[in-house]
């Protein structure tokens, strides 16, 4: 009889002499095999469905801050997805949100508080406060976000 | 534990309009013995291989999102953040082009045992768009990740559709949802993959094997000829328990290899579409393509004054057809006369898709 | 009636008549020329006409159309051409008919340039507006046509300054195209940014003299903010300016400004700091605790970027260790400016953050190691657990078949 779909065990000798626990032998290897792999897929199916800390990708939106902790005329940048952003709280406190990323040669912008614009140190570009490119190198204007309070959490959401 | 294994089979016979009917279908089903059995495991294989397709299909609908803004990112959630995300997620692509593969051989077994030939022709024309099904599912679930490779890949593989005379147009705005690959085209691939394509999978499959249960397991007309002759004894095995055992000792096989490939070789995430930016070099489609896209590279721009796609695409089909309907041209075989003619085609195109596949990536 | 209409509407449509265009488009050559120039020139397109600078008759079809008479003022020789062109473009009465905005103080910094003092002492070899700014196809200087549109000026300039035999008998240099068409501000203007600095940006256009030696520095600091800053505030700034040094010039160059390597600063023979700070001097310390700190940053970095290659080529997915580590870069950068400010401390300050955020990233790469060598821990788990199930079916199906 040759045996199909497997890559040869070897096999456990004797059972023919005592046939009951030959058998028996037989059974609790191949209980605990089908045991021990109904196991090891149950568990990480288990796993996987439940819901990891951070319930969603945060590409689109991301809390950028908590209501409060940006004085007016202050700034914070921090990372989206995978590039730095920055949100500014204007001296009249409104929030805006823009990237961080100049549209020059890359460098990550500032907010400057005593111009009341965004400005980026590598060549002196300078941005006002609807992210339009005023002065300097920058041939173009800073993307713009959403900004939306829920909570006590400030979020910054961005389209595809 | 026999007394309730009895009981049990008893009570669910009762609730089946009775007659011992589960075990009368357990015990009948036979499989034959003889040098050529072990192409019999490759239909159950492909079968299995669709259920862990489903299992971990419907595992990955819990974090996916078929839009062009949250699928690419929604793939890489799944990977990184969901736990044991990356094994599942592995599974399901390289069990798909396992399976492929399995299907392609289960085809080719079953028509080189002519396994096709009266009274069985409906089970080979079902097979065969269960086939057309499975490389639909490919097709669709290849963009579903939405990175560079399978937007390319894609938009030349939905531009072939347009090659079709007259309606080539609006099939190729009907598969894209638009003019061109877009977030729709995403969107309206993914209904294809999880709710057209299944649905579709879940009647032929139901028709496949329906079919192969009541007409029970072909043999080939060599062996058929020398047991009528009296030189080979008529041997087989019950289906319930000992083929069956087996069936599911290559199944843990399976399941083995495709542990060991997502963990040592996961499947790439890749880099996101981007639909303006430029295609990389060396575009192509997926392996089981591969013979038809380097035919289309050999073929001129113009025969006469018909497009090289359109030639290629009408040979194809053409040939795509003939081979649903061998069961029809060699029908002679239902006769048990074997013509040498149809073995020679099945090598022919066995070889044309191994040398133009090796061609394709060498 | 209709032929009196179309008599009316065809004298309307006609233009008005121009003697001096419809003779001159009939010369040959150099006569000729001018004429046929004309139509694409911005004085053209502003309905100026040849009379309206050269004088003379344009309703004149006879010679007398250019005589003294009428006005005619011939063409002007080379030493008067600027003060030809300012006649218009420096009377703002004038000028604010066309465009408000344009300035009209071109002729004026023009005396100060070393172009328009030769050419008072008689040098006629200097440039004066036409030889820049062409003359009957002048275009604006935003049309990308125009010989001083930004990504042209260097090779308007250079059309004397580069040619050696030209410039026999001056004695300045005639290498400063070559070097800055090697820099990375040439670099930069190919590349289609036009901010990118070219002759003029420096040496001013009509009023072109090299910046003295002490503004070099100012000038470079229109852009580069930080570096002049933190230049001037350094030990460096007053120094050079006691000792007449142009500042950035004397590490950087000023036509050849190329990318610094990062061993232009430290002790290493091939550094700048070496030319004038020897062993045991406050500078040589200072400029090796900076450059270890630079290397010691790069260091960390590569070595994290090593990891996480490492971990992607295994398959697993670190982006947003990736992203850490793109924060370290951005802290060379940064450091590199610091640089300016001669100060060990402050660059420190700089490189032990980047150094801080490498190592992150780093960890991050190795626990996905970790992670990858758990997961094929987990994988010889299963696959002893399937081995031991398709030994027990392979049994049991012997057996059965054995009985």
């Amino acid at each position: 009889m040759r045996v199909e779909g497997n890559s040869g065990k070897p096999a456990v000798g004797g059972e023919e002499e005592k046939p009951d626990s030959g058998r028996r032998w037989v059974n609790i290897v191949l209980g605990t095999g089908i045991v021990a792999t109904i196991a090891s897929f149950v568990y990480p199916a288990i796993r996987y469905v439940i819901p990891p800390p951070v319930s969603e990708s945060t590409n689109l939106s991301v809390v950028a801050a908590r209501v409060g902790e940006l004085k007016n005329n202050a700034a914070k940048v921090f990372k989206f997805g995978s590039e730095p952003a920055i949100l500014i709280r204007s001296a009249d406190g409104k929030y805006q949100a823009f990237t961080a990323v100049c549209t020059h040669l890359g460098c990550t912008v500032q907010y400057r508080s005593d111009l009341h614009e965004i400005w980026c140190p590598c060549h002196n570009g300078i941005y006002d406060l609807q992210g339009r490119n005023v002065s300097g190198p920058p041939p173009r204007p800073l993307a713009q976000y959403q900004v939306h309070i829920q909570g006590e959490d400030v979020v910054v959401v961005r389209n595809a | 534990m026999a007394g309730i294994k009895r009981r049990t089979l008893d009570w669910i016979d009762e609730r089946l309009g009775g007659g011992g009917s589960i075990e009368e279908f357990l015990r009948h089903k036979k499989v034959p013995l003889h040098r050529h059995t072990i192409w019999y495991y490759f239909g159950g294989m492909a079968l299995f291989l669709f259920i862990i397709q489903v299992l971990t299909g419907i595992l990955l609908l819990m974090y996916y999102r078929p839009t062009a803004s949250g699928a690419f990112e929604s793939v890489q959630f799944i990977v990184t953040q969901v736990k044991f995300g990356w094994l599942i997620r592995s599974i399901h692509s390289w069990s798909a082009n396992l399976m492929i593969l399995i299907v392609f051989i289960h085809m080719f077994s079953v028509f080189f045992m002519k396994a096709y030939r009266k009274p069985r022709e409906l089970t080979w024309v079902s097979g065969m768009v269960l086939f057309f099904i499975v490389l639909a599912f490919g097709f669709s679930g290849y963009l579903l990740p939405w990175n560079t490779l399978a937007f390319f890949a894609t938009k030349v593989g939905t531009d072939m559709a347009g090659f079709v005379p007259f309606i080539g147009g609006w099939i190729k705005v009907f598969l894209r949802g638009g003019n061109e690959v877009t977030g729709a085209t995403l969107t309206r691939f993914f209904g294809f993959h999880v709710a057209v394509l299944p649905g579709l999978a879940t009647l032929l499959l139901a028709l496949h094997l329906l079919l192969v249960q009541r007409l029970g397991m072909s043999v080939p007309p060599g062996v058929e000829k020398k047991i009528k002759e009296g030189q080979e004894p008529e041997r087989t095995m019950p289906f319930f328990p000992n083929f069956l055992l087996r069936d599911i000792m290559g199944w843990y096989g399976a399941l083995g290899a495709l542990g060991a490939l997502a963990a040592i070789f996961p499947w790439e995430l890749g880099t996101k579409a981007n639909p303006f930016g430029s295609a990389p070099a060396g575009i192509h489609p997926e392996w089981y393509f591969l013979f038809m896209f380097q035919t289309l590279k050999y073929l001129p721009s113009k025969v006469f004054f018909i497009d090289g796609e359109l030639v290629g695409l009408m040979l194809f089909g053409l040939a795509g057809a003939l081979w649903v309907l061998i069961p029809f041209l060699d029908y002679k075989a239902g006769f048990g006369r074997t013509t040498r003619f149809f073995t020679g085609l099945g090598i022919f195109v066995l070889g044309y898709i191994i040398v133009l596949s090796g061609l394709a990536i060498f | 009636m209709a032929f009196m209409l179309w008599g009316f509407s065809a004298a309307l449509a006609a233009p008005p008549k121009d003697s001096c265009v419809t003779c001159h488009l009939q010369l040959p050559g150099q006569y000729g020329q001018p004429a046929k120039l004309f139509p694409s020139d911005v004085h053209q397109q502003a309905g100026l006409t040849c009379a309206d600078c050269h004088g003379g008759d344009p309703n004149d079809d006879s010679m007398n159309a250019m005589s003294p008479a009428k006005g005619f003022r011939g063409v002007p020789a080379k030493a008067q051409i600027p003060a030809f062109c300012g006649r218009c473009h420096s009377d703002p009465s004038y000028m604010r008919k066309f465009n408000p905005s344009l300035r009209t103080d071109q002729l004026s910094e023009y005396l100060t340039s070393v172009h328009g003092k030769r050419l008072k002492q008689g040098d006629t070899k200097v440039a004066v507006c036409v030889d820049c700014h062409s003359v009957h196809d002048i275009r604006s200087p935003s049309d990308t046509r125009a010989p001083v549109y930004p990504t042209h000026v260097a090779d308007t300039c250079a059309r004397c300054h580069a040619d050696a035999n030209y410039m026999k008998g001056y004695k300045i240099p005639t290498n400063q195209y070559a070097l800055y068409k090697k820099s990375v501000h040439a670099a930069a203007l190919a590349g289609g940014d036009i901010s990118a600095p070219t002759c003029t940006t420096c040496h001013g256009n009509h009023g072109a003299t090299p910046p003295g030696v002490n503004s070099v520095a100012s000038v470079c600091g229109t852009c580069h903010v930080m570096n002049q800053q933190l230049f001037e505030k350094s030990p460096h700034g007053a120094a050079f300016a006691k000792m007449g040094l142009p500042g950035c010039v004397q590490c950087h160059s000023n036509h050849e400004i190329v990318k610094p390597e990062d061993s232009w600063v430290g002790t290493n023979p091939k550094a700048v700091c070496v030319t004038c700070h020897v062993k045991g001097d406050n500078g040589y310390k200072t400029a090796e605790a900076i450059a270890g700190g630079i290397n010691k940053l790069k260091t960390t970095y590569q070595n994290a970027d090593e990891v996480l290659n490492k971990a992607e080529q295994s398959g697993m997915e670190v982006s947003s260790a990736r992203v850490e580590l793109t924060s370290a870069h951005s802290d060379l950068i940064k450091a590199r400016v610091v640089v300016h400010s001669f100060n060990a401390t402050d660059v420190l300050k700089v490189t032990s953050q980047g150094v801080a955020t490498s190592r992150k990233a780093q960890e991050e790469g190795i626990a996905a190691l970790h992670e990858r060598d758990y997961r094929r821990k987990g994988l010889a788990i299963a696959l002893i657990a399937i081995v031991i199930a398709i030994s027990g079916l392979y049994l049991k199906v012997r057996k059965m078949e054995r009985s």
